[in-house]
């Protein structure tokens, strides 16, 4: 089998993550495109990995290895990406990515629930913007009392 | 002490005096008056000392070079001749009776210390101009003494007339001065040196090359100094001084100095007869146009004024015909009588609460309120109006018996055409010169109409002083003209009969003319009413003099003139009043000419400031401004943004690097 | 994958003069062109094309919930493209983990943020055509970059399977040990940032009990017993209202949580 097959169908798969990285709204959305991307980079090394052993006398089937390594680091990269996205999202009552600018100039230091300011309007306001907010705030209100 | 050291301490001491006056004007006021009169009085003592060895005879010469300075030596150089002796003991005497007479002009005056210590800087300044040896010396004395008179013209700064006239006075001076310090500099660089003894060594062997250039150079600077036509506009609105001032700097001395700067260098314009027919132009325009402003102005400072103008063109005539015994003997008895005529106006000033000879003709008994200033002022008018036997007699026909002598062509010092355009402007001056002393006596002291009010008697010192400068009004000429010679050039100065009978001939006809003039309109005063009197008359002669200033405008419409039908001046000008009390308009002229170009061009200049430069300034700090502010924009705290501009930036770079190690 | 095999069939009758020169370098004894594919090759094709559109459909779909179905489809066919490459432990490890483990954790992501059920109109951010062209700018060089290296690099796959359960735990276990056991520390790792990440609101809760645990009245929008999807009766309020804000923004009706459970019934 030509190499070029599973090389370009790995470039593709990657791309494609890469896209969903960069388009995706919903942070769980954004895993599930990084997750393709590793799967892109483990077609890589299985493929490569295959051809080296056949065309080499002795090999250490370090692509394969990495393989494996990197499926069990995905998985602990997934369940930690869960546990965060469910922690902002228990704070911030989102878990759209383009909400979470605090970084942006304008923000204050303060992080409590979505503080995008009206004056903004560089910043897109989804539909639920505010509601959020108050109802994160009201919730830390009665949760101190 | 060797005459020298006496010389030098002349203008040491009130130097010293205005330092320390200056230093103390504030911490110990008391110390402020004996620090003002005595310098001058100590300065005068040893100027009288200094003129008493020199004796008229040989020059004194002192030199001291305290540090090369290129090319052109500048050194510290005293020359006292007879006529650096006499001018520094009248300039001694004025400044002595000046200041004398401020501690009670000036009473209280808050601002009497740093004018005191002004005059002072001033006396000493003149001091150095008379006694220095050295041009580039005699320079720092002269530049000194403009910024002094500055200052002091604008001792009334409240006012915008005090404010406008030192500005004014200052620029036109300095107009005078950037020629004539081109002009030094010329001449020092011919002649090798900026010592007068040198200087005037090389004219005497010829190696000038251009006399004629360097000389109407220095004319120009003395032309602004002394206030002769064309830059004598700034005198007239100097009066907007204290009378002091005007009494020893604008009437005196510094006026006094460009006179005496010609006649040191007057070999050197000799050397040019161009020169000394500009100079004889020069004194003939300003005589004759002088003495026709004088006989049309309101403001009794302004006629003195215009009076000094006039008596300096007499000066500037005397060297132009080439006598400088003439001209400084002139020098020394107008600086007596004028000085005594300005501090006399100060005191009718006071005592009248106005500076009008309208409103004061419409006063009666002014003369009883100040006995003395009037008699002393007869005295001095006497002496302007050159009637024998006062001392402006016997200088002014020895300017006039000069004249004579070169238009009749015995002297080759000068050329005829210039001996007789002195000597008939000195004629017609005369005449003139007679009329407006006439016309300033009667409209003054011979008022009708409302008593003059009283406000007790002047201060025993401005009285004093009156007097003791009525001694040489009186008396200089005549006790002198024999004796003189001996410390000028040797030139006989005794009246000549022909010029005596014509010049006093003339002097009475104007004297008789505006007595009739006067006799005729006297009796229109009666029918105007007319004058406004300063609003605190009882305060010191400063104050009064200072409101009177500011308020003639306001009052009179005019800072020179007055709507009087009652003036004999308006019947004998007729048509040229209006402009001779207007200074022949020349400030109109000037206008057009200067000032309006050179505030068209400011405006152009601030313009193209505003509008061109400031617009690639203000370009280059807003093109930083957008290039941030589109930064700026460009944190959005997206992070996905900034991931896509990492990833893409991180392909071009792949695919450059790719591109660049396949060599495509 | 059109682009891809485009570019190959081009860059293979560009450069099919040069097949015997680049043919050592592969070991095979005579030359492969793309124009005779072999029966793997097509397989791997056909599969390949399935993966990448699973894939693309993936990273597209405005249903969180199908978009995790397709990737489910898309990490099958990659396991099958293992097979094809003769790696059948690591095919077998893909099966199980990934689309065994990982997507069910995904599912339950989305069923713990309160993921709206069926199309949502902002799923993609206004970011996305900038996302689009930077992919396919890298789309286009890598495919053009791989393809250009390796378009006369041949696999055989006859003989042994060279990623046989055999080979590949000898292989793990006498040379890469060691990084193995160290794995075995990172997953430890995970899993208590896990638990702490998870448990951050717990203090919160223990300090005021007697508030948390009362029974209190639900904010709007959303029934008293709809409190499966986050198990977190503090985080109530928020979740709440976010998710009838969404589900009003998709056109939805707002219905009580046994209704959204069914519907998550119908999309598995």
């Amino acid at each position: 089998m030509h190499l070029a097959y599973p090389a370009v169908l790995s470039a593709l798969l990657f791309c494609t993550g890469l896209y969903g990285v960069l388009a995706r709204r919903n942070a769980i959305l954004v895993l599930m495109s990084v997750e393709l991307m590793l799967n892109a980079v483990n077609l890589n090394l299985v493929a490569f990995d295959v051809w080296l052993s056949r065309a080499a006398e002795e090999t250490l089937h370090s692509g394969q290895a990495l393989t494996l390594f990197t499926i069990a680091i995905a998985a602990a990269e997934i369940g930690i990406g869960l546990a965060i996205v469910l922690a902002v999202h228990r704070n911030r009552g989102t878990s759209d990515i383009d909400k979470l600018r605090d970084t942006a100039e304008g923000h204050g230091p303060d992080d409590s629930g979505d503080s995008e300011g009206p004056g903004d309007p560089a910043a897109p306001h989804g539909p639920g913007t505010d509601t959020p907010a108050t109802g994160t705030a009201a919730e830390k209100a009665e949760a101190t009392a | 002490m060797t005459t020298t050291t006496l010389a030098v301490l002349v203008p040491l001491l009130p130097f010293l005096g205005a330092a320390a006056g200056l230093l103390l004007g504030r911490t110990a006021p008391g110390f402020v008056r004996p620090l003002a009169v005595l310098p001058p009085l100590a300065a005068l003592v040893l100027a009288v000392a200094v003129a008493a060895r020199q004796g008229g005879g040989s020059a004194v010469d002192a030199v001291t070079e305290l540090t090369p300075t290129g090319s052109v030596p500048v050194e510290l150089a005293l020359h006292i001749d007879g006529f650096a002796a006499l001018v520094a003991v009248l300039v001694g005497t004025v400044a002595t009776c000046v200041q004398i007479y401020s501690t009670g002009y000036l009473r209280d005056d808050p601002r009497y210390a740093s004018y005191a210590a002004l005059v002072s800087l001033f006396t000493s300044a003149m001091f150095l101009v008379v006694y220095s040896g050295d041009l580039m010396v005699l320079l720092v004395g002269w530049e000194i003494m403009g910024i002094c008179s500055y200052f002091l013209v604008g001792h009334y700064w409240e006012t915008p007339e005090a404010r406008a006239a030192s500005l004014k006075a200052f620029l036109v001076t300095k107009l005078g001065d950037v020629p004539f310090l081109i002009g030094l500099l010329a001449l020092a660089t011919e002649a090798g040196s900026f010592r007068i003894t040198r200087i005037l060594g090389a004219v005497a062997h010829g190696s000038l090359d251009h006399p004629t250039l360097i000389a109407v150079l220095l004319l120009a600077g003395v032309a602004g100094k002394s206030a002769q036509f064309p830059l004598h506009t700034w005198l007239p609105d100097a009066m907007a001084g204290p009378t002091p001032v005007s009494a020893l700097i604008h009437a005196a001395t510094m006026v006094a100095a460009g006179v005496y700067f010609v006649a040191r260098l007057l070999p050197l314009f000799e050397a040019s007869r161009a020169a000394m027919v500009v100079l004889a132009v020069m004194a003939a325009v300003t005589m004759v146009g002088s003495a026709l402003a004088a006989l049309a102005q309101d403001d009794i400072k302004r006629v003195l004024a215009y009076s000094t103008i006039g008596q300096l063109g007499y000066l500037t005539g005397a060297l132009a015909a080439g006598d400088r015994g003439a001209a400084v003997f002139h020098l020394l008895s107008h600086g007596a009588f004028k000085a005594l005529l300005f501090l006399a106006a100060g005191v009718i000033i006071h005592a009248a609460g106005t500076n009008s000879l309208a409103a004061m003709s419409r006063m009666r008994g002014l003369r009883d309120r100040v006995p003395d200033a009037y008699w002393t002022t007869t005295v001095a008018l006497l002496a302007l109006a050159a009637i024998p036997p006062f001392s402006g007699f016997f200088s002014k026909e020895s300017v006039l018996g000069a004249a004579e002598h070169v238009a009749t062509g015995h002297t080759e010092h000068a050329p005829g055409a210039a001996g007789w355009t002195v000597l008939v402007a000195g004629l017609l001056t005369a005449l003139l010169t007679a009329a407006y002393a006439t016309r300033l006596w009667l409209l003054a002291f011979r008022g009708s109409g409302a008593e003059a009010p009283d406000h007790g008697r002047q201060p025993v010192v401005m009285n004093a002083v009156l007097w003791v400068l009525a001694l040489p009004s009186l008396a200089l000429g005549g006790l002198t003209f024999r004796l003189l010679p001996d410390w000028f050039d040797g030139r006989d100065l005794t009246p000549t009969l022909t010029t005596s009978v014509l010049g006093t001939g003339v002097a009475l006809v104007g004297g008789i003319v505006t007595y009739a003039a006067w006799r005729h309109t006297t009796v229109l005063a009666a029918r105007t009413p007319l004058g406004a009197v300063a609003a605190h008359p009882e305060g010191d002669a400063g104050l009064v003099e200072a409101e009177a200033i500011a308020s003639h405008k306001s009052a009179y419409g005019d800072v020179a003139g007055a709507p009087d039908p009652a003036d004999p001046g308006r019947l004998l000008l007729g048509p040229l009043h209006r402009p001779a009390a207007a200074g022949f308009h020349l400030d109109a002229v000037y206008a057009t000419l200067f000032v309006r170009p050179v505030l068209a061009g400011a405006r152009l200049v601030r313009f193209l400031d505003r509008e061109v430069v400031d617009t690639y300034v203000r370009a280059a700090g807003a093109l930083p401004r957008w290039l941030g502010a589109a930064v700026r924009r460009a944190q959005t705290g997206n992070l996905q943004t900034y991931v896509s501009a990492l990833l893409a930036g991180t392909v071009v770079l792949a695919v450059a690097a790719v591109l660049v190690a396949t060599g495509a | 994958m059109t682009l891809a095999t485009a570019a190959a069939h081009m860059t293979a009758a560009h450069t099919a003069a040069a097949h015997l020169a680049a043919a050592p370098t592969t070991g095979a004894p005579e030359p492969h062109g793309f124009l005779s594919p072999t029966g793997v090759e097509i397989a791997f094709l056909l599969v390949g094309l399935v993966t990448f559109g699973a894939a693309v459909v993936t990273v597209t779909t405005r249903q969180l919930v199908h978009a995790a179905l397709w990737l489910v489809v898309a990490l099958g066919g990659l396991a099958v493209e293992y097979l094809l490459l003769t790696a059948e432990f690591i095919a077998w490890v893909q099966v199980l983990i990934y689309v065994g483990a990982v997507v069910v954790l995904i599912l339950f992501g989305l069923m713990l943020t309160r993921a709206p059920i069926g199309r949502s109109p902002d799923a993609d951010s206004g970011n996305r055509w900038a996302a689009l062209t930077v992919a396919v700018a890298a789309a286009a060089a890598l495919v053009w970059v791989v393809a250009d290296a390796f378009r006369t690099t041949w696999i055989d796959l006859d003989g042994p399977a060279s990623g046989s359960t055999a080979v590949t735990g000898a292989s793990l276990f006498q040379n890469w040990v060691l990084p193995f056991e160290a794995l075995s520390v990172l997953l430890l790792a995970a899993l208590v940032g896990a638990i702490v990440l998870s448990r951050r609101a717990q203090p919160d809760r223990s300090l005021t009990p007697t508030v948390s645990d009362a029974p209190r009245p639900a904010p709007s929008g959303a029934g008293p017993a709809d409190t499966a999807g986050t198990g977190e009766k503090a985080d109530n309020g928020p979740d709440q209202a976010d998710s009838a804000e969404r589900s009003e923004g998709a056109n939805k009706a707002n219905k009580a949580s046994k209704d959204d459970k069914a519907d998550k019934g119908d999309d598995r």
